[in-house]
């Protein structure tokens, strides 16, 4: 592998990491999705360079399905959502930015040194993917921790599975078939939880989980 | 042989289900009852047959069922024999004075169905020869017993004495799994393999302490003994019997198959280990027992201090063993042997005797019994005969097994080690100690129960119990007497079982003259049940034939002193509390922190004095509830994480895993 395909292969899986901290402080739900969907297509645009440089054109297929599904139409879907249930003007009180990102990084230093630990045989690019697709996964994670609206940590959710699919398509021979399963997974989930999210509306009038605890009776 | 034996097994497990069906038929517990007695019955002669074959053979099988690949291993030799022949002697007893007893049960439905699949397990628990069965047929013999303790589960005590037994039976399946575990390091799970291992010493070590904590619970040592005296009153007095005359002989079993088959030569110290609890679980026991009111509680309590014998005999033959002393280990050994076969006849006789008192009268509490000699004349003739043996009085079996016992206490200054020289006969003191209240405690349970005027409208309309459970106690009685006068049959039995655990035998007893037994030496001591029980019967009879001759002819009836205090009520008799009172104003104070509070009226007023008593289980308050309290409070703070919302559950899944990711990075 010459060092270009190397360097392009690192820039992108790190574009991948900071569209993540992006999302940590978007506190409006429209620029949260608009960053959600730049979001995915970093990934599509990583998942496709993966696949010319590891020769595997089946890779293309996840690449496509990555843009067409989570670049284009979960994000209009969830705009629509967002119109519908008519909270885009709603802001979130995150719970502070500066904590947040510091947090970020520290989660992001922390899924270096796991990687670099543990896989110390495998090949540098992959060694580099598997670091940075943690760093996706654990910021998708703190993303749905400190959401409180049910719409973001949705995209909590979505982008934390952007990171799974790195991580599959950094490693070398994934089948087709799985990675086809999980991305249809995550399409019933999203619809799943789409549902839910009108259902949840009808009954309180907000997609605020704290409505949620107020109705089990619970303190905060 | 071993094929008997599991074809009879099959067949009880194959009774369970048809004890379901037969539930709600009119005689259906006859019928099940019955093709117990028959099973159980067999399979003692079968036992009985391989235990005094000339050749001393061991069959040994394997079924393709447990774990796949391994299979289950299944082997009859001398020790299982024999205590194949306790707990199907015990089993067909039961079964027996449950023809009788069973008619009375008001839940059929939940003791018929448990009762064949109990003696199933308990049965298989001593013909398994790897960990795996043997740990399952553990498990089961305590499940089918727990669901037979809360047969009743409409008080609510018996639910709790359930409660506590299941945890109790849990944590010595744990402490027994731990030794296996230890004891298959290398090994595999197989007996055979075991044996030929060679385990390091410091693993024999805990694997002694492990197998006395997990078969010690069953059993009943102090002071793990605290579900024994709430679990074997609850259940039905036929189980109750099992229970304490035979469940508890299966513990003893678990521990002497793995201390002195499966580990290798044993270590001086294991012993004292066994002697320090053997013998303060006698005397414990028995004291216990003594402060009862509760009569299936008295014998409950009693079984924990036969268990303290039978483990200070066992603890004796592991010093002598580990001394060299073979032939006095043989003699011990002979003997705790002697006392499982001896105790499960008169424990079960006892528990059988309470059943028949307890449905006559439908109560437990013994101040509320008395002169059921005279409603119940042939239970109170088959209870004393209980009640002479277990005090451990010639010429019935408790004192032969006593006996040897403390001829084996009698050698100790043999052996070379000072320090079990100097235990031993502290622990012979509490043994001597325990004889004497347990005799103590067994005048109290039969005076106060069957002599004297009837304390209660229900001991005054009490009636004699069936001629089914009459048989079963009148049997046992029988074999108490004949192991009591021919001890010498029973311990030439014992021969292959204490030359294949010790290594040695005890001298052959059958061929001296006149019945003797000599344990040793002619010298030393020697015991002739036959001349004691000619003397004690002709002795007795010329007493009784002289009083009846010289003294009932004289008999007027008159008034009897009253103290000033005309029509006496039956409550001022001697009661069982007034009984105990001397001993529990030596031993009580400490051991029981016992305090009486007495209470006197002012002169003038007509208010009753009082006197309260206040007992206290000090073991229970030191031990049990501390760690109760802990987990109950552990368990109430942990609730918590039961109701938390979905972004706490969230933030508690990402610190886990920033938590779990941080052991891997540093």
């Amino acid at each position: 592998m010459s060092s270009l395909q190397f360097d392009i292969a690192h820039l992108l899986a790190g574009s991948l990491v900071l569209a993540s901290f992006m999302m940590l402080y978007q506190d409006r739900l429209y620029a949260l999705l608009n960053v959600y969907a730049l979001h995915a297509g970093v990934l599509a645009l990583s998942v496709a360079w993966q696949a010319y440089v590891q020769q595997a054109p089946h890779l293309y297929v996840t690449a496509l399905i990555a843009l067409i599904f989570k670049a284009i139409i979960i994000p209009v879907a969830l705009h629509r959502i967002i119109r519908r249930l008519g909270i885009h003007r709603e802001i979130e009180n995150v719970i502070g930015i500066g904590l947040t990102m510091m947090a970020g990084i520290g989660l992001v230093a922390l899924s270096m040194v796991v990687m670099l630990r543990v896989t110390p045989g495998a090949d540098a690019l992959a060694r580099e993917d598997l670091a940075f697709a943690l760093s996706v996964v654990l910021l998708g994670l703190l993303i749905m921790v400190t959401r409180r609206n049910a719409v973001s940590q949705v995209v909590g959710f979505m982008s934390l599975e952007n990171g799974l699919v790195l991580a599959a398509t950094g490693a070398k021979g994934m089948p087709l078939v799985v990675e086809i399963s999980v991305a249809f997974s995550v399409l019933i989930a999203f619809i799943v939880i789409g549902i839910f999210l009108f259902r949840i509306r009808e009954r309180f009038d907000s997609v605020d989980v704290q409505a949620l605890d107020r109705f089990r009776g619970e303190r905060r | 042989m071993i094929s008997v034996a599991l074809w009879s097994v099959a067949l009880l497990l194959s009774l369970a289900p048809v004890g379901i069906a037969l539930s709600t038929r009119p005689r259906g517990s006859i019928v099940l009852y019955g093709a117990c007695l028959a099973v159980t019955a067999t399979l003692c002669i079968a036992a009985l047959l391989h235990l005094f074959d000339p050749a001393h053979p061991v069959s040994s099988a394997t079924l393709p069922i447990g774990l796949p690949w391994l299979g289950a291993h299944f082997r009859l030799d001398a020790l299982s024999a024999f205590f194949l022949v306790v707990i199907n002697l015990g089993g067909a007893a039961a079964s027996l004075f449950a023809l009788g007893y069973g008619a009375h049960e008001e839940s059929p439905g939940r003791v018929l169905p448990f009762y064949p699949a109990y003696l199933a397990g308990m049965n298989t628990v001593v013909l398994t020869n790897d960990a795996f069965s043997f740990l399952v047929a553990w498990e089961f013999m305590s499940l089918t017993s727990w669901a037979l303790v809360v047969a009743h589960h409409r008080e609510a005590q018996n639910v709790r004495a359930g409660y506590v037994y299941l945890l109790m039976a849990s944590f010595g399946t744990l402490a027994l799994l731990l030794a296996f575990g230890l004891l298959a390091n290398g090994a595999g799970y197989d007996f055979d393999a075991i044996r030929a291992s060679h385990p390091s010493a410091a693993l024999a070590g805990m694997v002694v302490i492990l197998v006395l904590l997990g078969a010690g619970s069953k059993a009943g040592l102090v002071p793990l003994h605290a579900w024994l005296p709430l679990a074997h009153p609850a259940a039905p007095s036929h189980v109750s019997a099992l229970m304490s005359g035979v469940m508890t002989k299966v513990a003893v079993y678990g521990f002497v198959r793995i201390v002195f088959d499966l580990l290798p030569e044993p270590e001086w110290w294991w012993s004292m280990v066994v002697l320090l609890v053997g013998g303060p679980t006698a005397t414990l026991g028995v004291l216990y027992a003594l402060m009862q009111r509760d009569i299936k509680r008295v014998l409950a309590y009693s079984t924990i201090e036969n268990i303290g014998i039978i483990f200070t005999g066992l603890g004796l033959a592991l010093a002598f063993k580990a001394q060299g002393l073979d032939w006095v280990a043989a003699l011990a050994f002979t003997a705790a042997m002697l006392h499982v076969f001896n105790h499960a006849l008169f424990k079960s006789l006892l528990f059988f005797g309470a059943g028949a008192v307890l449905e006559a009268t439908g109560a437990r509490d013994m101040e509320k019994f008395g002169g059921l000699i005279h409603r119940m004349p042939r239970t109170a003739f088959a209870m004393l005969v209980g009640c002479v043996a277990i005090s451990a009085l010639p010429p019935f079996n408790g004192f032969v097994s006593e006996w040897l016992t403390f001829q084996a206490i009698l050698l100790s200054p043999q052996l070379p080690s000072w320090g079990l020289k100097l235990a031993i006969p502290a622990v012979g003191g509490l043994l001597a100690l325990a004889a004497a209240f347990a005799a103590a405690c067994f005048v109290k349970l039969y005076g106060i129960s069957f002599l004297g005027r009837p304390r209660s409208d229900v001991a005054a309309a009490a009636h004699e119990t069936d001629r089914f459970s009459l048989a079963a106690m009148f049997a046992l009685a029988a074999l108490c007497l004949v192991a009591g006068v021919l001890p010498g049959l029973f311990i030439d039995a014992l021969a292959p079982v204490s030359k294949a655990m010790v290594g040695n035998v005890m001298p052959h007893q059958t061929g001296l003259q006149w019945l003797t037994i000599v344990p040793i030496a002619e010298s030393r001591s020697s015991y002739n049940g036959l001349l004691v029980f000619l003397f004690v019967a002709l002795c007795g009879t010329a007493a009784a034939s002289a009083i009846h001759r010289l003294a009932s002819d004289r008999l007027r009836r008159a008034p009897a002193w009253d103290c000033g205090y005309p029509d006496p009520n039956p409550a001022i008799q001697y009661s069982a509390s007034s009984f105990s009172q001397p001993i529990r104003r030596v031993f009580g104070s400490v051991i029981f922190a016992a305090r009486e509070i007495g209470e006197m009226p002012p002169p003038s007023s007509r208010a009753p004095a009082r006197l309260t008593v206040e007992l206290h289980d000090l073991i229970w308050e030191a031990l049990y509830a501390p760690i109760a309290k802990a987990i109950s409070f552990a368990t109430e703070h942990i609730n918590v994480l039961q109701f938390l919302t979905i972004r706490r559950y969230l933030t508690l899944v990402f610190v886990a895993l920033i938590v779990l990711l941080l052991v891997v990075a540093l």
